[in-house]
């Protein structure tokens, strides 16, 4: 092996490698806020919503379950424009991630939500909450809790998997590596930077999610 | 007798030193006495040469050699040829002619000789015939897909105003597809995909707006050939006037070919 190694090629692309991070750091956190809202919306419906609309949300879970992350982004990005649907790549690329966050959210959080005993919600409404109060206090919170370390899990995969969008020139980390190493024909560099940044990024949000976890779950210390 | 065995002598040098250039150089002749032209042209590189369904060869090169050949009043024997292994096979004499989308370059003029240009071969910015851009000026404001490091990329980044959106895409089939589903106004390629994207019929139909590069393609052939290379020049020149290769070019690149070429 004779290649040397030159990290300060990278140098001048700085400011590419940095706007990549800030691409990459806003649609995790878009995709996430959105895409567990959306899981959430969509474990209650299945769980307590009317019965038209539970086939709707399994055929929604199912269909983005079982088809790739990519295939869904160029759907939305090149396919939509057909139907006169015209969004940009940084807009669909959040969409596509909230999308597919509010699947499989929705099916980590139903499994919580079965968890939770039928006689605690009785018990709920016995002591006089409303049906809505029964969900928010005794079945989704602890239902949330239980799963935390799962959704956190799913979020990090999301976060990691919205290296996809660079396909549709959303400027995203991945996008600022290619981008990099096709300038500087620095392949081992740029690309060693990205999965550096990405790792930091990875280990951050988790951390990130375990503090907000303690922060929601306050009084259940069990909590890892 | 002195003097007439000198002048023939003479005669026999002169018709030796005569018919060794011919042997040499008129490589026309043993052409139209064997009565056939080996043509090397590409395999794998369509639209100018591809395998068919039925195995046979295909493309703007194809067509080209034929229209030589028929010209000349010859049979066409076609080799395939690889990019990498085109020159040397002339240089062998495998091949009376090299027509597989060769540019020109100094290193190969080194070597080989080149014919006028017969194939256009160029990148550009290209976009719909309703939206007005002229130059690279005219940008400013404006969506433009690339396929990401490709030399069209290197060199829009370069001249292109800070106003300019570049869009920037994996490969080619990402370029296309945003300008098809309308994600960038312009494109900016060459014209082999543009001519990909006409073959598509596609309602949105990509004209050429400026030029970033323009390296066309000629017909290589062997150094020291001076009437196979007057011939063949007289050949695409005719065939230019005359309509022939833009019939070629319709049929392959979907455009005529540029006036200039």
């Amino acid at each position: 092996m004779n290649y040397v190694f030159d990290f300060g090629s990278l140098g001048a692309y700085l400011p590419v490698l940095l706007n990549g991070v800030l691409v990459t750091v806003q649609l995790t956190v878009i995709g996430a806020l959105f895409g567990v809202g959306l899981g959430v919306a969509c474990a209650w419906a299945r769980a307590e919503g009317p019965m038209w609309v539970r086939p709707i949300v399994s055929a929604y879970v199912e269909l983005i379950r079982n088809t790739p992350f990519l295939v869904q982004l160029f759907f939305i990005f090149f396919g939509l424009p057909s139907a006169d649907v015209r969004i940009g790549e940084m807009e669909g690329a959040a969409l596509a991630m909230v999308i597919n966050l509010g699947a499989y959210s929705c099916e980590i959080i139903r499994a919580g939500i079965q968890a939770t005993q039928k006689g605690q919600r009785e018990a709920g409404a016995s002591l006089g909450m409303s049906p809505f109060q029964v969900f928010r206090y005794v079945v989704l919170l602890p239902a949330l809790q239980k799963i935390w370390p799962a959704l956190s899990s799913q979020i990090v995969i999301v976060m990691l998997g919205s290296s996809a969008v660079s396909q549709i020139a959303a400027e995203d980390l991945t996008f600022a590596a290619n981008f990099i190493q096709s300038r500087n024909f620095r392949a081992f560099e740029s690309y060693f930077a990205a999965t550096a940044i990405y790792l930091a990024l990875a280990v951050a949000l988790r951390f990130a999610l375990r503090g907000v976890g303690r922060g929601l779950f306050p009084r259940r210390s069990a909590m890892r | 007798m002195n003097l007439k065995r000198m002048f023939s002598a003479a005669a026999i040098a002169v018709s030796l030193v005569a018919s060794a250039t011919s042997a040499r150089a008129e490589a026309l002749d043993d052409i139209m006495k064997a009565g056939v032209i080996k043509i090397a042209v590409p395999q794998d590189f369509p639209p100018f040469g591809s395998v068919g369904p039925d195995m046979s060869l295909k493309g703007y090169d194809i067509d080209t050699a034929a229209l030589i050949a028929a010209k000349l009043g010859v049979k066409l024997e076609l080799v395939p040829v690889t990019s990498a292994n085109r020159v040397p096979y002339l240089q062998t004499k495998k091949a009376d002619l090299v027509i597989s989308s060769l540019g020109k370059n100094p290193d190969r003029e080194k070597v080989i000789d080149f014919s006028v240009a017969y194939a256009p071969f160029f990148n550009g910015v290209f976009g719909p015939k309703d939206l007005p851009v002229a130059k690279a000026d005219d940008l400013a404001g404006k969506i433009v897909g690339v396929t990401r490091g490709a030399i069209e990329d290197l060199k829009l980044s370069e001249i292109a105003p800070a106003t300019a959106t570049i869009k920037r895409y994996e490969d080619n089939n990402g370029t296309i597809t945003a300008f098809l589903s309308g994600q960038v106004q312009l494109v900016a390629t060459g014209n082999v995909v543009a001519a990909a994207i006409l073959e598509r019929n596609p309602p949105k139909r990509p004209e050429i707006k400026f030029l970033i590069a323009n390296s066309p393609c000629y017909i290589g052939l062997n150094k020291g050939e001076p009437k196979l290379l007057e011939k063949i020049n007289a050949i695409i020149t005719a065939a230019k006037k005359d309509g022939a290769l833009d019939a070629v070019a319709t049929k392959w690149l979907g455009d005529k070919i540029p006036t200039d070429l």
